[in-house]
């Protein structure tokens, strides 16, 4: 009841609906990959997901950020159903990729930003090996590259009022790792795959 | 409320609903013919525009059945969501934040607020004079100098354009003209329907006989044909509508001309900007028309001459 009406609100707000180039709505279990310039990316992509893919798709967050107050813990757990995850003290029993492997053999999509923290500029960062990880280790499950726009003027990094302008979510055909790929290789070409969605 | 329901009125809300039956009925007849792909594409598009105007009719006259008070707030939320889109598609950096905060929540709700407190003296001079000087003075604190002037000055376009220049709309409502009190809806209804009817009909006009190239470099379907045709015949619309106004036909034909040529100026401007950015449309709102931005162009060059041109000839 709360999460249909959040993800109304956030798609009305910043005005992004998703546009699909090359493939339709996947049906079973994926991971998007975005580049990440705003704490409204999460809640961005995930509010433009259709409600069948998002009632089972995860954004995977920062742990720190999200309980930090009740409201962002409320939202975390009850609204996106977060996985939150462990950025600073990384032990064997917090490792974030056995949370993440975890909930996709539940049957969970997950929303993850290879980057590894929010950048300002348009072009996304080299990525971290975490998608790597994850392509190796569930090779069956598509990755869906997404690039997100504008969300960072929406609300860049260290503001807390947002402007109301029109962000854009565009999403590409899935990748997967192939044969013999090394992990530099994997990395650059999803995060090409990622920037050659930007259209402004 | 009482204005809403007068002879004219009636008529004239009875004339645009015939007039959007008629089309709807065209576009469902045009769509179950048969013709290749690109014959469909446009058709589809035809009905996608005609289904639009529905829309929008049907929320115009919703607005405008409440009372001024309803006018001032819809014409609002279009000077918001037109500017959200010209914003959008202007590069500014994360220095001018600030400013576009208070553009957006502040600026422009004060704008409308002054018409409904009808104070024309604020209300003429807060933009291009308040708004002016504070835009720059509150992105400058950010300490950003890159492309500084070039980004004042795209912001404080936007604001004239989407909402400064918008916002002589509902300003009509406002108009003390002798003779004619209490029925100052009705020029409202007049102005919109000569505007659009005019972009409306250079769009027929141009389909049906538009060869020749106006501004192929800034709007390659505004063709000479497009727009004589489409300007005489919503000049002739106009000079038969002017029993809504407080104007004589001629009267009435001559603003309507120079509101259809007003239009016409509007929309090429905001072409040349769109191609400039390198986008076909402003936003993707309306079905078949883009953007909010891209329906009200005309609108946006012709209000404050209407506005200014009534007042001075026809108001106390």
């Amino acid at each position: 009841m709360i999460a249909p009406s959040v993800a109304m609100l956030v798609r009305l707000l910043c005005g992004a609906r998703a546009v699909w180039l090359g493939s339709a709505p996947p049906n079973g279990v994926c991971i998007f990959f975005a580049n990440h310039t705003s704490n409204l990316d999460p809640v961005v992509l995930w509010s433009a997901l259709p409600s069948f893919i998002r009632i089972r798709t995860r954004p995977v967050a920062a742990q720190d950020y999200w309980t930090k107050s009740s409201l962002r813990l409320f939202l975390a757990t009850r609204v996106f159903r977060a996985l939150l995850i462990e950025r600073r003290n990384v032990t064997v029993r917090n490792n974030p990729l056995a949370k993440m492997l975890e909930a996709l053999d539940a049957a969970d999509s997950l929303i993850i930003f290879p980057e590894g923290g929010r950048f300002a500029g348009p072009e996304p960062q080299e990525f971290k090996s975490g998608l790597y990880h994850l392509a190796r280790q569930r090779p069956n499950v598509p990755l869906v590259p997404v690039y997100l726009e504008n969300l960072n003027r929406v609300l860049p990094k260290g503001e807390f009022l947002p402007v109301p302008l029109l962000g854009s979510v565009t999403l590409g055909s899935p990748i997967s790792l192939n044969p013999g790929e090394s992990k530099l290789d994997f990395l650059s070409r999803a995060r090409l795959a990622s920037w050659n969605l930007h259209r402004l | 409320m009482n204005q809403f329901f007068d002879v004219q009125t009636q008529w004239f809300v009875g004339g645009v609903l015939a007039l959007l039956g008629a089309s709807s009925l065209i576009g469902w007849v045009l769509s179950h013919r048969s013709g290749n792909p690109g014959y469909k594409a446009t058709v589809a598009n035809l009905n996608g525009r005609i289904r639009a105007w529905w829309l929008m009719v049907v929320i115009f006259l919703a607005a405008t059945a409440l009372g001024k008070m309803g006018t001032v707030i819809l014409f609002g939320l279009i000077s918001f969501l037109a500017l959200r889109e010209f914003i959008t598609m202007t590069p500014t950096k994360p220095g001018d934040h600030r400013a576009l905060f208070w553009v957006f929540f502040v600026i422009t709700p004060i704008q409308y607020a002054v018409i409904a407190f009808n104070w024309y003296g604020f209300f003429s001079i807060f933009i291009p004079v308040y708004a002016f000087l504070f835009i720059p003075m509150r992105s400058v604190v950010a300490g950003d100098c890159d492309r500084f002037l070039e980004r004042t000055a795209k912001i404080q376009w936007g604001l004239m354009i989407c909402v400064y220049c918008v916002s002589h709309a509902p300003a009509l409502l406002y108009l003390d003209i002798p003779g004619y009190r209490g029925q100052n809806a009705k020029l409202l209804m007049y102005f919109v329907a000569v505007v659009q009817m005019s972009d409306v009909l250079q769009y027929v006009w141009g389909k049906l006989l538009g060869r020749r190239k106006i501004a192929p470099n800034v709007s390659p379907n505004k063709t000479l044909g497009g727009l004589l045709g489409g300007v005489f015949t919503a000049t002739f619309i106009g000079a038969a509508l002017y029993r809504l106004t407080p104007f004589t036909p001629l009267q009435s034909a001559g603003m309507s001309l120079v509101l259809t040529l007003l239009g016409f100026a509007g929309g090429l401007v905001m072409s040349a900007i769109k191609r400039d950015r390198g986008v076909k449309d402003y936003g993707n709102l309306i079905e078949g028309h883009g953007g909010v931005m891209d329906r009200i162009d005309s609108l946006c060059y012709s209000a404050p001459v209407f506005f200014h041109l009534t007042r001075f000839y026809f108001a106390e």
